[in-house]
């Protein structure tokens, strides 16, 4: 019964901190309409109906996957205080990468798919691991190291882009050219609604082997300590300096998988009219998800929804850039409500303790506490 | 001013429990405990800082009720905090007046009654230097000063002699004395109980958070107050038999390590200890042994020196490495370098030993346990006696003492050959202190080899087989626990004696002992 009780607490704290965000970001966001002289409850119910038709429905969960993996990416960082923000340079570097190498590498799909995953991980691993190596040498802060390696991303794909290097002209679209068709990851087809990229999947095994590593290996142990108290990590046996890294690479390697969802499913070539800025979206989802693979999927379809489901305001006259708003301040709601929770939970906690302890008093004490019953004789006798 | 029956509860602990006190005008009122019998809470208390659950204070025979510090303030009470609450880039006069720029301006007006004050009662503060500039015990006054510029009558002094050399003590001490005949009354509190019966009018003992008796200095001793402190049966940290074997179990040569200013923290330091043994470091804290716990440890390298353990030199080896080989620890600040206070008690039994069994199973040990690691912590909890209503809730909710009790039964379960001891039972109450004493006494038979490093110096002598003083970085003095008194350690430790130290009744034979004098 108590533990039952436990439980349910528990879920309540957890729900609590999304929960209030996301009512305050949609408050918030109808004020805006108010301000602006619009109807402040219509755009909702617009974008409820987006999400009743299953080709959007689709949509949604083709772009999530996408999203979902990009945060994980970040949250692998979140999980030891490491803020990395280049998950975009990561995700599109790698992108571009495997386009290339799929449009001039040919293997029978069996060699061709894992080849080109695993490009697309040591790509992001590389160029999140130069982030990584420089905090560990040279104490740069990782926050300002992957927003500069950001922007030598899009230079160096620019100049890979070019048609003198491995770019290809399509009308007046640079592209990598098509990839060899052995590297298109099947999907599953849906007729009239369209196409399940198959990578959702990945996508999903991806989540699983994140919880199974943070919470039943000794290395997601470590991460976690390392997050929790560098101190305290660091007195019991990691070499922070190796884990600082190693997180790193791996988060590099997780965001450089958050293009292929698209790239692999859909579009086949790296143009430039690949997604971009899904990297900073994905830090949002990790966030929204407290750093949790089932949170963290619920935030990634909460942003597709709105990303794809805002698409129809336009026609009934109203801004899809209502969407970007409301996501905007979803983070700034995650942030404050968040931290609330975890300040009132915490004191819940020593509260439900104080009062099981206090509850169980009559309990004697253990035997070999002489202080005890000396209390008392003391007080007596005064 | 009096208190009555004040009780507060904490979460998991009752911190005052029918606390009576009162304290007269003019006189200098003491406060005595153990580390956690809840000195600092009925300080809080009477400061406006935290309200109690029950009980009246009185001031000025007056019923009153504190909503806050300003509360207090206007009543005449002011607080003198341990850690000073200055800003080091002000002048002492641009401090004092922070926050009270409406008593007397920020200008001459100020200025001229930071100059009375400091006049009446012998401060000597000087309103225009930098606090950076000052030393501890200017500082001190300057926050003396700033309580009685608030209007004080009732002085609260949190162990005001704990930053303080003896000969600030003693200043210290002419100045409380000052402000008594001003007719102001000074609430001192502290557990250093020499210091107590030299300055105090009356001493209020308080145990296990309740108040246990009042005495006058005249009528008692340091023995008796000791008693009254701990309880009427007085657990001794004593160590019967010796159980010191030759073979050494660490082995520490040379270890130097010099701080970034070229100022020597480790100076030649080189110790053994055997199996068996327990080495007691003794030093007023900051003279090296955070430095020495950390080399020893792997947290930090020595810049030259070689580390043993049981003939294996681990001088380059990494933490995780050392802690395998049986290194055990117990840090001396448990929130930063023994817990995970966010995480749930079970997690924090892994803390440390996530490559050791029951943690991890598998054949390399990659995969976590959590189902043993759950049942080894519910063993822990009920064998070490941590007050907790389950191993889920997460380490912050607990006391410290029963944090501690968590800390020291996980080092023990994985049976060390060597352990690194800092501060064992600070915080922790005289029951769960004799068990802890109990804990390490039982290991040592087996054969641990142990580092204590206490400020408690009853702990040291009475549980160390071997005494070694440690004094800005050097290992200077060391003494025979059997015959040493705290008294003389003491002075060993403020670097007033140094070579081997010997009783005083039996000091003639020992005149070659360099710098060697009565405390």
């Amino acid at each position: 019964m108590k533990k039952y009780d436990r439980v349910g607490r528990r879920i309540a704290f957890a729900a609590a901190g999304p929960a209030i965000a996301l009512v305050a970001a949609v408050a918030l966001t109808s004020v805006v309409l108010l301000v602006s002289g619009k109807n402040p409850f219509e755009p909702y119910t617009v974008m409820f109906e987006q999400a009743t038709f299953s080709d959007i429905q689709v949509l949604i969960l083709n772009d999530a996957a996408g999203y979902y993996i990009g945060g994980l990416a970040v949250a692998i960082g979140f999980r030891m205080n490491l803020f990395n923000i280049g998950v975009e340079g990561q995700y599109r570097l790698a992108a571009m990468v495997t386009a290339v190498v799929g449009a001039n590498v040919a293997l029978p799909a069996a060699l061709q798919l894992p080849m080109l995953i695993l490009v697309a991980m040591l790509t992001g691993a590389f160029w999140a691991g130069i982030a990584g190596i420089l905090k560990v040498t040279r104490g740069v802060s990782e926050v300002v190291s992957t927003i500069m390696l950001n922007s030598i991303a899009t230079s160096v794909i620019g100049y890979f882009t070019l048609p003198s290097v491995f770019g290809v002209q399509v009308g007046n679209n640079k592209t990598t050219g098509e990839m060899a068709e052995s590297g298109w990851f099947p999907g599953i087809d849906m007729g009239a609604a369209g196409e399940v990229y198959g990578f959702v999947f990945v996508a999903v095994a991806l989540g699983i082997a994140y919880w199974v590593i943070l919470n039943r290996t000794r290395f997601g142990f470590d991460l976690r300590a390392t997050g929790a108290s560098e101190s305290a990590a660091a007195a019991s046996g990691v070499d922070a300096k190796r884990m600082v890294f190693t997180a790193m690479l791996i988060s590099g390697a997780v965001a450089g998988l958050a293009g292929m969802p698209i790239l692999l499913g859909d579009t086949h070539t790296y143009s430039l009219s690949f997604p971009t800025s899904l990297g900073f979206t994905c830090i949002t989802i990790a966030l929204l998800g407290r750093n949790g693979p089932v949170g963290i999927a619920f935030a990634a379809l909460l942003i597709s929804w709105l990303d794809n489901a805002s698409a129809e305001l336009d026609y009934v006259g109203y801004d899809t850039e209502i969407a970007v708003i409301m996501q905007g301040l979803i983070v700034i709601a995650v942030v404050v409500s968040y931290e609330a929770v975890r300040r009132w939970r915490l004191r819940a906690q020593q509260r439900m303790v104080g009062e099981e302890l206090a509850a169980g008093h009559t309990k004697p004490t253990a035997p070999g506490d002489p202080g005890d019953d000396d209390t008392e004789k003391e007080v007596a006798a005064r | 001013m009096a208190l009555a029956g004040i009780t507060k509860r904490f979460p998991g602990v009752v911190a005052n429990h029918d606390i009576h006190l009162s304290v007269h005008k003019g006189t200098v009122h003491a406060l005595v405990g153990e580390n956690g019998a809840g000195k600092s809470t009925l300080m809080k208390i009477l400061y406006g800082m935290q309200k109690p659950d029950e009980g009246t204070i009185e001031v000025d025979g007056t019923q009153v009720t504190f909503a806050g510090p300003a509360d207090a303030i206007d009543r005449g009470i002011g607080m003198v905090h341990q850690h000073f609450m200055l800003a080091d880039n002000l002048t002492v006069l641009e401090n004092v007046v922070l926050g009270s720029e409406k008593l007397a301006g920020i200008g001459a007006r100020a200025r001229r009654r930071i100059a009375e004050i400091s006049e009446r009662y012998g401060l000597g503060v000087r309103p225009d230097a930098l606090v950076e500039d000052l030393g501890v015990a200017d500082r001190q006054r300057v926050e003396i000063l700033k309580v009685l510029y608030r209007g004080a009558t009732t002085l609260i002094l949190d162990e005001p002699t704990a930053v303080l050399v003896p000969q600030e003590v003693d200043a210290l001490f002419d100045n409380l004395r000052e402000l008594k005949a001003e007719g102001l009354s000074v609430i001192f509190i502290s557990h250093k109980l020499g210091e107590v019966l030299s300055v105090a009018d009356h001493i209020t003992v308080i145990r296990r958070g309740t108040t246990v008796g009042t005495v006058v200095p005249a009528e008692t001793t340091t023995r008796r107050l000791a008693e009254l402190m701990v309880g009427s049966e007085l657990p001794t940290p004593e160590t019967a038999e010796s159980t010191v074997t030759d073979k050494p179990v660490i082995q520490v040569e040379e270890l130097r390590l010099t701080a970034d200013g070229g100022r020597p923290v480790l100076d030649d330091i080189s110790f053994t200890i055997h199996e068996g043994e327990i080495l007691g470091l003794a030093g007023v804290e900051g003279n090296g042994q955070t430095e020495l716990i950390d080399a020893l440890i792997g947290l930090d390298k020595a810049d030259s020196g070689v580390i043993r353990l049981a003939g294996d030199d681990i001088t380059d080896r990494a933490t995780r490495h050392r802690r395998e080989q049986g290194i055990g620890y117990i840090p001396e600040d448990r929130h930063r370098h023994g817990l995970l206070l966010e995480a749930p008690l079970w997690e924090n039994r892994i803390l440390g030993h996530v490559t050791e069994k029951p943690n991890t199973r598998g054949k390399r040990g990659i995969w976590l346990d959590p189902s043993a690691a759950q049942a080894d912590t519910r063993r822990i909890v009920e064998a070490y006696d941590v007050r907790t209503p389950g191993i889920d809730v997460p380490a912050a909710s607990l006391s410290g003492g029963n944090q501690q009790k968590l800390i020291v039964g996980r080092e023990m379960t994985h049976k060390p050959r060597f352990l690194i001891a800092a501060h064992p039972t600070r915080g922790v109450d005289v029951g769960a202190q004799a068990q802890i004493w109990d804990q390490i006494r039982e290991a040592r038979r087996e054969g641990l080899g142990v580092l204590l490093i206490s400020a408690d110096l009853d702990e040291l002598i009475g549980l160390s087989d071997t005494l070694r003083v440690i004094y800005r970085g050097r290992l200077v003095a060391d003494a025979d626990p059997g015959s040493i008194t705290p008294e003389e350690l003491g002075s060993a430790m403020t670097g007033a004696a140094s070579g081997h130290l010997v009783a005083d009744d039996t000091d003639e034979s020992a005149p070659d002992a360099p710098g060697k004098e009565g405390a």
